[in-house]
């Protein structure tokens, strides 16, 4: 049985490789849907304690935007993405031609926008995932919630629990003049972890 | 008067004249006990609701069963009454609103449960529960006067 909390650097390092095909994919999609040039890469994997864990995003109280996909198919659990409140502010208003320095709460289509930019970022990553292990993986609808930073990351937090008492972030910086900083969390099922590893050709 | 900061998985005890807190609590469930003549307190933060459920065990604070037994423990060892102690519950709430029959959705609901179950069972009466619904809690509890303040984003603070 894979113990989390022993997880070695190759995987690591694979799991930051699959972040780079996969942030190559998303780029010409978002490019496209923001009207700007765009290059993206991922330049952190960490493994991290819970109570590490949202400092690195926020202080735990400040609020974040995340978004949750559910993985299905040949592997099961979920994906999360979060933004800090501000870049999403900046990647609306790029995209709704609003003041950059606009700060109102979200309106319903913004909201979709946030939703949609997620599913691209998150979508790139399970399609890079699903053609280096010839696996099949589908994802839901996204779901999207903006609250406290400790809040949102319960709910990942809590899918690692279950298995040690750290997680894996998958850091991911991207944009043009303005580097936005977004963070995955990956959330395999504890056999889709043997599943992935075993497809890569890594013994553990 | 200090703050003592509780985190994910974690747990403290505390005593009049400071404050002890943890923040964002969102599908995680913050326990905190009170004696309110002695005037000590403490808080749990706990992840998941059953640690016979789980393999990997070892940290105490992160379950509702053993989570509350180690606190009780603790409060009593720094001299609160066991007769006396009160239990406030919050937090437990859906962060997404993914699809009813997922584990995911449910956690929070279930972790809220396992605490009372586990309150109940040993005796505290539970004088406050704040559980349930979509959104992130940061609670304080106050030695001095028991107070316990509830705050979340875009809302008002309570004070239960």
């Amino acid at each position: 049985m894979i113990n989390l909390d022993e997880i070695n650097t190759v995987y690591f390092d694979v799991l930051k490789e699959i972040g780079n095909i996969g942030a190559g994919n998303a780029t010409t999609a978002l490019a496209k849907m923001l009207d700007m040039k765009i290059d993206m890469k991922v330049p952190n994997v960490q493994l991290l304690e819970f109570k590490d864990l949202a400092a690195v995003i926020s202080s735990e109280d400040e609020p974040v935007m995340g978004i949750l996909l559910e993985v299905e198919s040949d592997i099961a659990g979920s994906m999360m993405f979060f933004l800090e409140l501000d870049s999403a502010h900046y990647l609306v208003n790029k995209l709704m031609f609003k003041d950059p320095d606009c700060r109102d709460e979200f309106t319903e289509i913004e909201l979709s926008a946030l939703k949609e930019i997620g599913n691209i970022i998150s979508g790139s990553y399970l399609s890079a995932l699903s053609s280096l292990t010839n696996m099949t993986i589908t994802s839901s609808i996204p779901y999207l919630c903006i609250d406290m930073a400790g809040a949102i990351l319960s709910v990942p937090a809590i899918e690692f629990g279950k298995y040690g008492d750290k997680a894996l972030l998958i850091q991911t910086e991207f944009g043009d003049e303005v580097r936005i900083n977004g963070y995955f969390i990956l959330l395999p099922e504890l056999d889709s972890y043997e599943k992935i590893l075993n497809s890569l050709g890594i013994q553990i | 008067m200090n703050i003592i900061k509780v985190g994910m998985a974690d747990l403290n005890i505390c005593k009049s004249p400071d404050m002890i807190t943890t923040l964002g609590l969102g599908s995680c469930v913050g326990i905190t006990l009170y004696d309110p003549v002695t005037k000590i307190g403490g808080l749990a933060h706990v992840m998941l609701p059953d640690s016979t459920q789980i393999r990997n065990n070892t940290n105490i604070a992160k379950f509702a069963d053993t989570g509350i037994d180690e606190l009780l423990k603790r409060v009593l060892a720094a001299g609160a009454n066991r007769g006396r102690l009160q239990a406030k519950i919050a937090g437990g709430a859906k962060m997404f609103a993914v699809s009813g029959s997922s584990d995911m959705g449910r956690i929070g609901d279930r972790n809220a449960e396992a605490a009372r179950t586990k309150l109940k069972e040993l005796g505290i009466k539970l004088l406050v529960d704040e559980t349930g619904l979509n959104f992130g809690r940061t609670i304080e509890l106050y030695c001095e006067t028991g107070e316990l303040h509830i705050k979340a984003v875009g809302k008002p603070e309570k004070v239960v």
